[in-house]
């Protein structure tokens, strides 16, 4: 009823447009009613009468009828299909807006190819529901109830004899309904499995070949596909015995007017017209059950889209702007204060990533966070910008906690670098200038040199115009991560954060990027996340991170004789150093 | 007397209703069409019962309504109450023949047209696993397996539901044309009269659906991109506060969408609405006409009764007919990219088709002589390689990314053919060896760990079908994964979520490294991988790789210094060639490009 509920608010900006194209419907209806009427007169006051006039009066009338009906179901049409698209316009809208305002946390819930389909499968579903709704889905109602008291006019003897066999289809078609619903679902859970096997011998195409394992997932994928298509005949069979069923119904229908009908016509109590008239609506009133069957699907599956999507829509952004939020001015410098931080990814078991995290950076400071994998570096850096909201203890920015400013003018002073560099199709200039729309083309240039990347574009065929593909098809990992620091240094960011975005970026490549940045960075405070030591050397200060704690902090010559975990991974990264048993130079 | 047609199933499926049929259109319709007939030759015998059974039903379908109007003439007007019974029960019987025959060929069809979809589905999956390793990267997976089953479906929803009704409809229609020329020729030209403005509708309707729909199309490939492109990249969208440009860019594609959408729904449903008008129009034409023959007395009230009706079940097939036409262009188009990726050519055995020669045991001496290879034509990415690595020598592969080193691997493993040169094993040159037999030698452990949806237990044992459980453990041991996995919630029968998202990098890892210990391979190919393993982790790697490698010629794509220094050769690639080559000690002592690669790590450093 809910989700019923949340179609009709969107709904409701076209209520006008729905109102006129049920009124519509509606006089489409009665149209449609009065045909077999106007054929019983012309058979019974025409004919039976040998009125000419009759015949020829109501022939035109009923052409009459006909033209109406069409301009009325032309302009029907229109509209029906204008709210239709309307609410699939603006369904879209709203799911998009909110996807917009999500934060990082939401996005790690959600995969993105399920967003997409919320975003299209899902709205296509809701837009059939809409239009069924307004087109067949009020039109076969009205017309049974229509036919019925029509018929209950013409001979309301006849009509009780109908009532039974209207029962009974009914009940024959929630019988099939009922029947087929849990052997949809089969199918589908095993239609699921084929597409598994399917899928895992795509993705593992590499491994099933290295192993010549094609006769064993050629077993695997016969079995899913068997059980697949057993199932699916089942479900077929049932719906090949339902549509006879309910055409015989139907056609029995007919013989009892003929049988009944035609005894009472035979004692005067019917005419011939009345009895033509009988079959036309016993035809209008069975027709729309059918058709509502059929239709019941498309009703099933836009529900359940509505349902889905309503997740969506019901979901709230972790991270929102406190009521009185101001702005942090961009000319205050950007010290980074960590005071007591914990954090734990919110609906999972209470585990902590991060645990009192403690320290202080100053401007133009490069701090360096090292550790395993899950070890919570990415997640400390993300914290800044505030992505997620600490669980416990401040974060603050410029001497303001983050919860108390807008989360935009953080950003603002934030260039963020993450793991896997993202690009949009456009021009690698485009790109690079994403985070500054209108810099200047010297800047561009300058943040690409710096970033070590100019020299790469300079030698592309068509320099900064050329065509990133793709999710950045045409470019090695290494040359999409410098185009990714490209783009955070063009924003000329207060506080720059490199989540291990240079492990794809050779040793040497890596060394001129740094040596680039310190000339360059002055009042920047730089954050470094990484998993090789090498990157780390040179920082102001190295924390080293274990399972979400600080274990080691100071400089890398500090750690070394102060830390063994820190001395621990620079041996099995670096061992043995640079004299190897007097082989240096 | 018929009911419409069902459409069950997939709900929403193209060319429904709501008409949200993708107008894709296949190339060649007329041979796609032809080649998927093919699929249903298995069952021609069946087939030939199912249009037997059409053609009784649709003809016991025209029996009906001329029943009726026989009854209302011969028995009602004249008071004949035995005469009433008698072709009541005659209409009983037509009525339960025409629909049992219908039951028949439906229960019937459905068996044909889903074993016939069981075969295509296998078929496309025995294709694809004879591709070559080129087409599944060129292709990546999503969209490739989103692409599979769109089309495929398409296909079902055509297939199973509609060639039936198809062949119903149209049979249909041509009796019905013929029974009213038989009764009564005036009338039977009066409504054909109907026929062509029906048909000029639905042509005029078709022509800007088709327009429309290619639009509507065209903007939603462009909406869809926007959508994709920022939902993907929604971090980076809010880490450069470009919300706002974003959502501008999506509102006006939107906006297009629903323009076009407008358009092209329109008229695509247009059609319902208008053949219903239409078949009314039917009905008057026949009513009003009907009755002026009958003043003169030329047809009676019976005929026009069996006209009235035979004209309602006129239209239902046109009606069917113009919904059919949306599924069975998206049926024709999917089948079509179906049979492309049929018609993608296999990977073959070369020159071993014939005349393959075993491989049996393998020491292990493996040679590349003057290898020369490029991707695409005209580009080399090795060129001119030789190289030896002697029976159980370990041999490191070292030099900066898009060297070459993997494409090496990529020809050993033969998912590439060399352009030019020789590949040998214990002489033997590998294009004369059978790619089964010669992959079966062979052990990889990538660098993406790729495990399945299943057990533990089963993940390791796909390295060798036939092991027991305590083989798959003592491999674990050997790999030093069996302490994590007995930590796991239910140890080796912990089930691994979708891309074994519950266990890490390193732990992926050593599963890999299990299962190629299981298989027991001649050769070793590894691709360490380091950038997401941790340092511990990888000190834990490192040993049961060593073990891995024990007594087995190895080839190691090398990242870490200490695998380098163990290597009994390192070899060291740039630009497609071996640069230098020689032991780690050898390399640094000639202080050129490996001193260059290895020193620059530390730079500005004094330790």
């Amino acid at each position: 009823m809910r989700d019923i509920r949340r179609l009709l608010g969107f709904v409701r900006p076209y209520t006008r447009l729905a109102v006129v194209a049920l009124v519509m419907l509606t006089a489409l209806v009665v149209m449609d009613l009065a045909i077999p009427r106007l054929i019983q007169r012309i058979i019974d006051e025409g004919i039976a009468k040998r009125d000419r006039g009759v015949v020829v009066q109501t022939a035109l009338v009923m052409l009459a009828i006909s033209a109406v009906s069409t301009i009325v179901a032309i302009a029907n049409n229109g509209f029906s299909v204008r709210v239709g698209e309307g609410v699939a316009r603006d369904l879209r809208e709203a799911l998009f807006l909110k996807i917009q305002r999500y934060s990082f946390g939401n996005l790690d819930r959600q995969k993105t190819g399920q967003l997409l389909v919320r975003l299209t499968s899902d709205v296509a579903a809701v837009k059939a529901l809409t239009q069924i709704s307004l087109r067949i889905g009020t039109r076969a109602p009205l017309l049974m109830l229509g036919s019925l008291v029509l018929m209950f006019t013409t001979s309301r003897r006849l009509a009780l004899t109908m009532l039974p066999l209207l029962v009974l289809t009914t009940l024959l078609i929630a019988f099939f309904v009922v029947r087929m619903e849990p052997l949809f679902r089969l199918v589908q859970q095993k239609l699921d499995v084929v597409n598994n096997v399917l899928q895992e011998n795509i993705a593992g195409a590499r491994l099933v070949k290295g192993l010549v394992r094609a006769d064993y997932e050629g077993e695997r994928f016969e079995s899913a596909n068997e059980q697949m298509t057993a199932r699916s005949i089942k479900v077929m069979r049932l719906m090949a015995m339902m549509q006879p069923a309910l055409t015989m119904c139907i056609n029995a229908g007919v013989v009892i007017v003929i049988a009944v009908g035609g005894a009472q016509s035979i004692h005067g109590e019917l005419t011939l017209g009345q009895i033509v008239a009988f079959t036309n609506y016993l035809l209008t009133t069975m027709t729309p059950l059918v058709m509502m069957t059929m239709l019941s699907n498309t009703w099933a599956a836009g529900l359940a889209s509505l349902r889905r999507m309503a997740e969506i829509l019901d979901s709230v952004p972790d991270v929102v702007d406190a009521a009185g939020a101001v702005a942090v001015p961009a000319s205050a410098p950007a010290d980074v204060t960590f005071d007591g931080v914990s954090f734990k990814y919110s609906g999972e078991r209470s585990e902590h990533v991060l645990c009192d995290i403690d320290f202080e950076a100053a401007p133009g400071k490069t701090i360096a966070i090292l550790g395993s994998t899950g070890a919570g570096k990415s997640t400390l850096v993300s914290l800044i910008p505030r992505f997620y909201d600490v669980s416990k203890g401040r974060l603050l920015v410029a001497w303001r906690d983050v919860r108390d400013v807008t989360q935009a003018s953080l950003v603002a002073k934030v260039g963020f670098v993450p793991q896997e560099s993202v690009l949009f199709s456009g021009t690698v200039r485009d790109n690079i200038r994403y985070g500054r729309p209108e810099a200047s083309e010297a800047d561009v240039v300058r943040a690409a040199t710096i970033a070590q990347a100019h020299e790469f574009i300079a030698k592309m065929k068509d320099g900064y115009d050329s065509r990133i593909e793709q999710r950045g098809a045409n470019l090695s990992g290494g040359q999409k991560q410098r185009i990714a620091i490209a783009r955070a240094l063009l924003v000329e960011p207060q506080i720059l954060i490199l989540d291990d975005s240079t492990s794809a970026v050779d040793v040497e490549t890596e060394t001129k990027i740094q040596n680039a940045l310190k000339e360059t960075r002055s009042e920047r405070t730089t954050f470094v996340v990484a998993q090789r030591i090498s990157t780390v050397l040179e920082a102001d200060t190295i924390l080293v991170l274990d399972k979400g704690r600080i274990v080691a902090e100071g400089t890398h010559r500090e750690l070394m004789t102060q830390s063994p975990v820190y001395r621990e991974i620079y041996d099995s990264q670096l061992g043995g150093g640079l004299a190897p048993e007097g082989d240096a130079p | 007397m018929n009911a419409p047609p069902m459409r069950p199933g997939g709900a929403g499926g193209a060319g429904g209703p709501g008409g949200f049929g993708n107008i894709a259109r296949a190339k060649d319709p007329r041979g796609t069409l032809a080649r998927l007939a093919s699929y249903f030759s298995d069952f021609r015998g069946r087939l030939y019962v199912v249009g037997a059974c059409i053609v009784v039903y649709t003809m016991l379908g025209l029996v009906g309504p001329y029943l009726m109007g026989v009854a209302l003439d011969r028995f009602i007007a004249r008071g004949d109450g035995d005469g009433l019974v008698r072709i009541a029960l005659l209409m009983v019987a037509a009525f339960v023949a025409n629909n049992a025959f219908q039951a028949v060929s439906s229960w019937l069809m459905a068996g044909i047209s889903q074993r016939a979809l069981k075969k295509l589905r296998r078929g496309l999956f025995e294709h694809l696993q004879t591709l070559p390793m080129e087409f599944f990267e060129r292709h990546p997976s999503g969209e490739l397996m989103s692409r599979l089953t769109n089309d495929i479906d398409a296909v079902n929803q055509a297939v199973a539901q509609n060639i039936t009704s198809l062949l119903a409809s149209v049979l249909t229609m041509i009796g019905i044309l013929i029974a009213m020329f038989v009764l009564d020729v005036w009338l039977a030209l009066a409504s054909l009269l109907v026929v062509p403005i029906m048909m000029g509708f639905t042509r005029w309707v078709a022509v800007f659906t088709r327009k429309g729909f290619k639009e509507l199309q065209k903007n939603l490939g462009q909406l869809n991109g926007v959508m994709e492109e920022s939902i993907a990249g929604q971090k980076i969208v809010t880490v450069f506060q470009r919300n706002e440009s974003v959502i501008r860019a999506f509102r006006a594609e939107n906006e297009k969408v629903y323009r076009a959408g407008v358009y092209a729904n329109t008229y695509a449903l247009l059609l319902m609405p208008l053949v219903t008008v239409l078949g009314n129009l039917f009905v008057i034409v026949l009513a009003g006409l009907g009755g002026w023959l009958a003043l003169e007395g030329l047809v009676s009230v019976g005929l026009i009764a069996t006209f009235i009706n035979y004209g309602q079940n006129f239209v239902q097939p046109l009606r069917m007919l113009s919904n059919l036409y949306n599924t069975l262009q998206a049926a024709l188009a999917g089948a079509e990219r179906v049979f492309e990726i049929l018609d993608t050519p296999s990977e073959t055995d070369g020159a071993a088709e014939q005349s393959a020669k075993a491989l049996p045991v393998v020491r292990g001496d493996v040679r590349f002589d003057q290898v020369t290879f490029g991707y695409r034509p005209g580009t080399t990415v090795i060129t001119d390689m030789s190289l030896e690595a002697k029976p159980g020598q370990m041999v490191a592969l070292v030099g900066p990314t898009g060297a070459g080193k993997t494409t090496i691997i990529n020809l050993l493993t033969r998912f590439y053919e060399i352009g030019s040169g020789t590949i040998s094993i214990d002489g033997t040159d590998i294009r004369d060896l059978k790619k089964a037999d010669l992959r079966r030698k062979l052990g990889l452990v990538l660098q993406d760990t790729y495990l399945f949806g299943d057990t533990v237990m089963e993940n390791i044992r796909y390295g060798r079908l036939d092991a027991s459980d305590d083989d798959v453990v003592t491999a674990a041991k050997m790999a030093d994964a069996d302490h994590f996995i007995r930590q796991l919630p239910s140890g080796y029968h912990t089930v691994l979520s979708e891309r074994a998202g519950n266990l890490s990098q390193g732990q992926r890892q050593l599963l890999a490294i299990a299962r190629t210990l299981l298989a027991e391979p001649s050769i070793l190919i590894l691709d360490e991988a380091t950038s997401s393993v941790d340092t511990r982790t990888e000190a834990r790697i490192q040993k049961s790789l060593l073990r891995l490698m024990e007594g087995r010629t190895s080839f190691v794509i090398a990242h870490r210094l200490s695998t380098i220094r163990d290597a009994d050769q390192v070899l060291v690639i740039d630009g497609g060639r071996i640069v230098e080559r020689g032991t780690h000690h050898e390399l640094l002592a000639r202080h050129g490009f490996y001193h260059q690669l290895y020193t620059s790590q530390f730079k500005g450093q004094e330790l």
